[in-house]
């Protein structure tokens, strides 16, 4: 009780101090900390004469990257925020929905190429292909909903959880057996935007068609900024921005509309919301949309720069959004967007940083959040709920 | 409540099955000469209770066997049987001689691989459908399991074919790491298996009694590699990337080993994670070290992101090669335009009529060229395999097949002259039996072309230019 009642008052150094040294485990994780930072700071550092290990332009160039899978694993965390913050249970299967989004958005988009749409007109036929994505990817968070979770809704909270995992794996393998287990690779685009800006011009060499112009999504673009060479796509900045938006959007949505409310109050008391005559079942089932839409256009987005689409993809970034969810505090749509893009950020720049192996960059990510739980365990925005 | 377990039982059950891994998942076209003796379903093993062999199954199936033969032979003690029956195959009269494939079967990037070994075996079974002992003919079938090309796999295999006695001997594992981790189950079961792909250098110098390998080990697929870029090439300052696996980290060793003893520098080592999908951290890394080359040892999945992502770090005009882990159809396909110039090493068959001639059948069969650079080596290790039990099996009183596991082990190991698709094979006594050329081919229009051949003839490395 002292504590608590202490936190409530002024703190200073010299209490955050005191806490420190009477919570082992917090010590340690510091020491860890302090650490990877003398390591950090080392490899920044130019010695004697000789270029430093780590250089500013790397971090530079490796933060973009790392931007755009963090903006990745941040849409799939908003799906496991939501359900999460609606039903208090986490939806292992959220995964599978971001998969099939970019494997049904592939037969899309390879039937526009087909069709030669790609060609004519990309911007309608990369539209399609996200419509596509998201609505495969809201037919599979139904289909879950309605058959793995619905039935089971007064069960025992661990009971959902588990179903989700057999879900998981059920869907993965029946796009194992549907599709077969090869990658299959989504063709290049070339999206050319803002001709008055960035004259097209096109020229056959080689009988291969060659442009210039800004293009969205195959385009790189060698950039001087601030003295330093820097190679930008600017797939990478569309990632990030939508995920933005969509985030924003979906705050809005939360926050600021009817359902919104709904929402917020079957988060808060399933019964006294459905005594307030909300449908609980529509406010869950608009939650599980919701979140499926956001997976299946991250999935899309995901699959045009990185091209490969397979039954399994979804397992590893499913997993890592999972991460960013909690890192960001659970339920907590910002948190959600901004514990995917630290743990983007930081499984892409800290390996090169400190020095490790390449191999070892889930160690880090992985570490990093232990780290931060240890000293905020309701995640970084988190808010310490009153259990009831 | 009773309706709630009913749907959870009902999800369970979905689950369940739906794990039951069929390894069935590239559509191989089957064989339109129907050959008669070979039941075109035997490649595909059914999804039994079996398939989760473990040791307790092994232990349960040689009592149950060791009861039927008490029974039938009246022999004083069921013990001395089971002994007796783990050391020797009993085929009856008409009964089928099952050889065990392994190979990975499905995987990103991987089922293209095994498959290709598969047909190797299915096609070396086209030619000769039965084993003549003694004068009788037995058919010879072919259980192919999916070893997922990892070490785990690998062992779930080996335990599957240790537990089933009728399994005379294997074919297969396909990756090293399965290879390895097999390795010491077929030991102990007094198996013999030949590798169509195992490269991996050490797998021949852990005294394993049960591995044989009818492909060419690493230690030469990676001296050769080494003076290929040094001195072929003009690359003195690479960068080197392994996946982790007992074959990537052989390989790079090797490689690099020969590559600094050349007066190379190895500018940049690392290790990525199979199942990765973002290396742009990694390339930009390297990108900072500007090397001439980046060498990978690794499978498609990968090695097509790293072509792919090469681009975006600025390294596109950089050489990525490869080794005989990529050299497949599916990597070009994954790759795309960044698949063009990239290298890659293999062990390759001398040429001959019987290799056009299989190459011709091959493509007869299946509709389509070899995906994947294996066959001619799966040919061969079925047919070492056949002969070994032809060579060493008899037919006992009752016009049953009597095979002895230890006579076959020690024949495959001191094979000599036999005449293979992919050369003369001899066994050294460890393992090793095949001497084949290294052959360095560059994706050229979406294809794999042959540029460069590499042999080691005492210690020294000749390497040929063949085209281009």
């Amino acid at each position: 009780m002292t504590t608590v009642e202490r936190t409530r008052g002024v703190r200073t150094w010299r209490d955050a101090a005191l806490d420190l040294l009477r919570n082992p485990v917090q010590l340690g994780a510091t020491a860890i900390l302090i650490v990877l930072l003398v390591i950090a700071v080392y490899n920044i550092t130019p010695q004697n004469g000789q270029p430093a290990e780590y250089q500013p332009e790397q971090f530079l160039r490796q933060l973009t990257f790392g931007l755009a899978q963090g903006s990745i694993y941040g849409l799939i965390a908003l799906g496991y925020t939501l359900v999460y913050g609606i039903l208090a249970m986490i939806n292992f299967a959220h995964s599978e929905v971001f998969m099939a989004g970019a494997y049904i958005g592939f037969f899309a988009i390879n039937a526009a190429e087909q069709a030669g749409l790609l060609l004519t007109n990309p911007l309608l036929a990369l539209l399609i292909t996200l419509g596509i994505g998201m609505a495969a990817s809201v037919v599979v968070a139904l289909l879950l909903e309605r058959i793995a979770y619905r039935p089971l809704r007064n069960a025992q909270r661990l009971v959902p959880l588990i179903t989700a995992i057999g879900a998981s794996i059920a869907l993965q393998q029946i796009f194992l057996r549907l599709f077969g287990a090869s990658a299959r690779r989504y063709p290049d685009v070339n999206l050319y935007v803002l001709p008055q800006v960035f004259p097209l011009e096109c020229d056959v060499v080689d009988a291969v068609r060659v442009c210039r112009g800004l293009d969205l999504i195959s385009g790189r673009y060698d950039v001087l900024v601030f003295g330093i060479e820097l190679r930008l796509l600017p797939i990478h900045f569309l990632v990030f921005f939508l995920a933005l938006a969509l985030m924003t959007a979906l705050w809005f949505y939360v926050n600021r509309t009817r359902t919104g409310k709904a929402m917020r109050a079957v988060a808060e008391d399933k019964a006294t919301a459905t005594l307030m005559g909300v449908n609980v079942n529509r406010v869950i089932v608009t939650t599980f949309i919701l979140g499926a839409l956001l997976a299946g256009a991250g999935g899309v987005l995901f699959a045009l720069y990185n091209q490969q689409v397979t039954p399994g993809m979804g397992f590893l970034p499913g997993i890592k959004a999972f991460t960013a969810a909690v890192l960001g505090g659970i339920g907590n749509i910002p948190g959600a967007v901004f514990g995917g893009l630290f743990l983007g950020v930081v499984e892409t720049v800290a390996p090169s940083m400190l020095g490790m192996s390449t191999q070892l960059k889930d160690v880090v990510a992985f570490g990093l959040l232990v780290l931060v739980l240890i000293f905020r365990p309701q995640g970084i925005f988190g808010e310490v709920l009153v259990t009831k | 409540m009773s309706k709630r377990i009913l749907a959870l039982l009902m999800i369970a059950l979905l689950a369940l099955a739906a794990c039951q891994r069929q390894p069935e998942v590239i559509p191989t076209v089957r064989p339109t000469i129907t050959p008669s003796p070979i039941p075109s379903e035997t490649p595909i093993p059914s999804p039994t209770v079996e398939a989760t062999a473990t040791s307790e199954a092994t232990a349960e199936a040689t009592v149950e066997g060791a009861d039927a033969t008490a029974e039938a032979t009246a022999t004083p003690s069921a013990k001395q049987v089971a002994d007796a029956l783990l050391q020797e195959v009993v085929v009856e009269a008409d009964g089928e001689v099952i050889i065990g494939l392994a190979a990975a079967l499905s995987g990103e990037g991987l089922a293209p691989l095994g498959i290709d070994i598969q047909r190797g075996a299915e096609l070396a079974l086209v030619a000769r459908p039965v084993v003549t002992v003694d004068g009788m003919e037995f058919t010879v079938v072919l259980d192919a399991q999916d070893d997922t090309c990892s070490a785990d796999g690998g062992q779930a295999v080996a335990s599957r074919f240790a537990s089933d006695e009728q399994v005379v001997g294997v074919v297969g594992p396909m990756c090293s790491s399965a290879c390895r981790a097999a390795a010491p189950i077929f030991d102990a079961a007094g198996y013999t298996t030949i590798s169509p792909s195992c490269t991996a250098a050490d797998l021949t110098t852990s005294e394993y009694s049960s591995f044989n390998r009818a492909v060419v080990s690493d230690a030469f697929q990676g001296v050769i590699a080494a003076e290929y870029i040094y001195n072929t090439l003009g690359a003195s300052r690479i960068a080197t990337i392994h996946d982790g696996s007992t074959y990537g980290e052989g390989l790079v060793r090797v490689m690099s080993a020969r590559f600094e003893e050349l007066g190379g520098e190895i500018v940049a080592a690392d290790a990525i994670a199979v199942g990765d999908t973002d290396f742009r951290g990694l390339l930009e890394d390297i990108a900072q070290e500007q090397p001439d080359l980046i060498y990978f040892a690794g499978f498609p999945a990968e090695a097509a992101r790293i072509a792919d992502q090469r681009g975006d770090t600025g390294l596109e005009d950089v050489i990525l090669m490869g080794a005989d882990g990529i050299r497949t159809q599916e990597f070009i396909d994954l790759a795309g335009d960044s698949a063009e110039g990239v290298l890659a090493s293999t062990s390759i068959a001398a040429s001959s009529e019987a290799l056009d001639a299989f190459l011709a059948l091959y493509v007869e069969t299946y509709g389509e060229e070899p995906p994947a650079p294996f066959h001619a080596n799966a040919f061969d290790a079925t047919n070492i395999l056949l002969d070994a039990i032809e060579a060493t099996a008899s037919v006992n009183a009752a016009g049953e097949l009597v095979i002895d596991r230890a006579a076959i082990s020690a024949h495959v190991r001191a094979l000599e002259d036999f005449q293979g698709l992919t050369g003369v094979l001899n066994a050294d006594g460890t393992g090793e039996m095949s001497v084949a050329d290294i052959g360095i081919s560059r994706v050229t229009d979406g294809a794999f072309a042959q540029i460069a051949i590499g042999s080691i003839d005492d210690e020294t490395v000749i390497i040929t230019e063949t085209e281009q």
